[in-house]
């Protein structure tokens, strides 16, 4: 790792001001991707700012419509928070499967989101949920937030301050996670919203990151069944395909996944 | 450099390291602390875990001042004088170890599991819970066992109140 400085941000004015005054600077989180990232050199920022201990940052609330994650809260505190398992189950079990203990105890949904990569769980949750991103700037809703793999609508110094989730009507998120690395090989994640509209995300598959399968989501709208999806085809246009598996591998695995998922979301 | 100070194990210490110096080289380097091991140093094996302010973490995956201020327990920080903690018996008694280098993050992820999972502990769970250590010898089977079996006798003082 290259020498950086470290400081911890006090509040969001100070975190701007000292990712301002930094000549390459980086907001640090749970470190569960940055750091490995900069232990293998392909980042070097000049400083880092830890974001953690800003205290608005951190905690989970809920109305009778959303849940609000701020960006900071680790994946532990997700998947073991009452809130979300009382109103959106399906993203506690999402963060209970992240990773392992020890990097559940870090990593946080904030760093998930801001660093977007392809195979990361909660992209599939917030795609599918139609989430909102709150920033310290503006709110920015799901599908113009994802821009491709590792890429996202934060500008260099915006912070992500909270998730706002809205509570669907049933939902679940089926991962077969690579055996090695525990990241999703095919990730699906599927929602039946309230006002009735069906919407399938998948991570782990699409070359430009977490994706939407309107075929899957016509064929739910028609009959929230895993029967409904057994004769609906995955294109394996625009999948990945790599020494993990190839893009018509992981076609199949959408469907199978999306099978699982709406057999568990009832 | 920068000043970092924590408790390790109870004690009080300080050292001044670079930023960029891991929690596992500030434990293993700075303060002479030399049973957290340094396993894959690619976040995957947790040969390195430890607790920082009562949860397991990779060490070698934070830094030494992002622990500034915490209290961190080690291996060496988990017997009571010659008495092992009953996980580190365990583990000796299953024969849940054989060459002993992932051992010392084996015991921190379990002792950290069984405070968090009490007597709900059943062997799905371990194994599910021990997806982020890797052992090259044991193939597991003993590393289950000893952690189950400490995990019912650390239960029997709850359960006879
Ligand atoms: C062994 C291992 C296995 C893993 N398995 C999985 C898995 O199965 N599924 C999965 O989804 N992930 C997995 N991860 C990744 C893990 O979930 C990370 O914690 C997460 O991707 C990044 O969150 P973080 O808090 O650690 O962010 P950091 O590493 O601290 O930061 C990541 C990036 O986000 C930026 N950032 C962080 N917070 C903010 C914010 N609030 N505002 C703006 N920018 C911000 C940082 O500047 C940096 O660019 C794994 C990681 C490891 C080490």
């Amino acid at each position: 790792m290259y020498a950086t400085n470290f400081s911890r941000a006090a509040n969001l004015a100070d975190a701007s001001a000292k990712m301002g005054a930094a000549t390459d600077g980086k907001y640090l989180a749970g470190g569960q991707t940055l750091i490995p990232t900069m232990k293998q050199r392909l980042a070097a920022p000049s400083d880092l700012i830890d974001l953690t201990r800003i205290p608005d940052l951190s905690g989970i609330k809920a109305d009778a419509d959303t849940v609000t994650i701020g960006a900071a809260t680790r994946h532990y505190d997700v998947a073991t928070s009452a809130t979300v398992r009382g109103a959106i189950p399906a993203i506690a079990a999402l963060a209970a499967g992240i990773g392992d203990p020890a990097v559940r105890h870090m990593g946080t949904i904030g760093g998930s989101i801001a660093n977007n990569d392809p195979a990361a769980d909660y992209p599939a949750a917030v795609l599918a949920l139609g989430a909102g991103i709150i920033t310290d700037k503006r709110t920015i809703f799901a599908e113009a937030w994802f821009q491709g793999m590792f890429s996202t609508a934060l500008g260099t110094d915006e912070i992500v301050k909270a998730i706002q989730f809205p509570i669907p009507a049933k939902a679940a998120y089926a991962k077969f996670p690579n055996p090695a690395s525990r990241y999703a090989l095919a990730g699906v994640f599927v929602a039946k919203m309230k006002n009735g509209s069906v919407r399938v995300a998948a991570t782990g598959v699409g070359e430009g990151g977490v994706l939407r399968f309107p075929a899957l989501e016509a064929a739910l709208q028609a009959n929230w069944s895993a029967a409904a999806l057994a004769n609906v085809a995955v294109s394996p246009e625009g999948l990945l395909s790599d020494i993990h598996g190839s893009a018509e591998y992981r076609a199949n695995l959408v469907n199978v996944m999306a099978r699982r998922a709406v057999a568990a979301a009832g | 450099m920068t000043t970092v100070s924590m408790t390790v194990n109870g004690r009080q210490v300080s050292a001044d390291v670079e930023d960029r110096t891991l929690l596992v080289d500030y434990l293993r380097n700075a303060i002479s602390l030399t049973g957290t091991h340094v396993g894959c140093d690619t976040s995957q094996c947790g040969a390195c875990v430890v607790h920082v302010d009562g949860r397991a973490v990779k060490s070698c995956t934070m830094l030494a001042v992002q622990a500034a201020g915490s209290s961190v327990t080690t291996i060496e920080g988990l017997a009571t004088g010659d008495e092992l903690h009953p996980v580190q018996a365990a583990f000796r008694e299953h024969h849940g170890l054989q060459c002993g280098f992932c051992t010392p993050g084996m015991i921190m992820t379990a002792v950290d599991m069984i405070r968090r999972h009490g007597g709900q502990l059943d062997e799905a769970t371990v194994r599910h819970e021990l997806e982020g250590n890797i052992c090259r010898c044991t193939g597991y089977h003993n590393i289950v066992k000893a952690i189950l079996d400490a995990a019912a006798k650390m239960q029997m003082p709850a359960a006879a109140e």
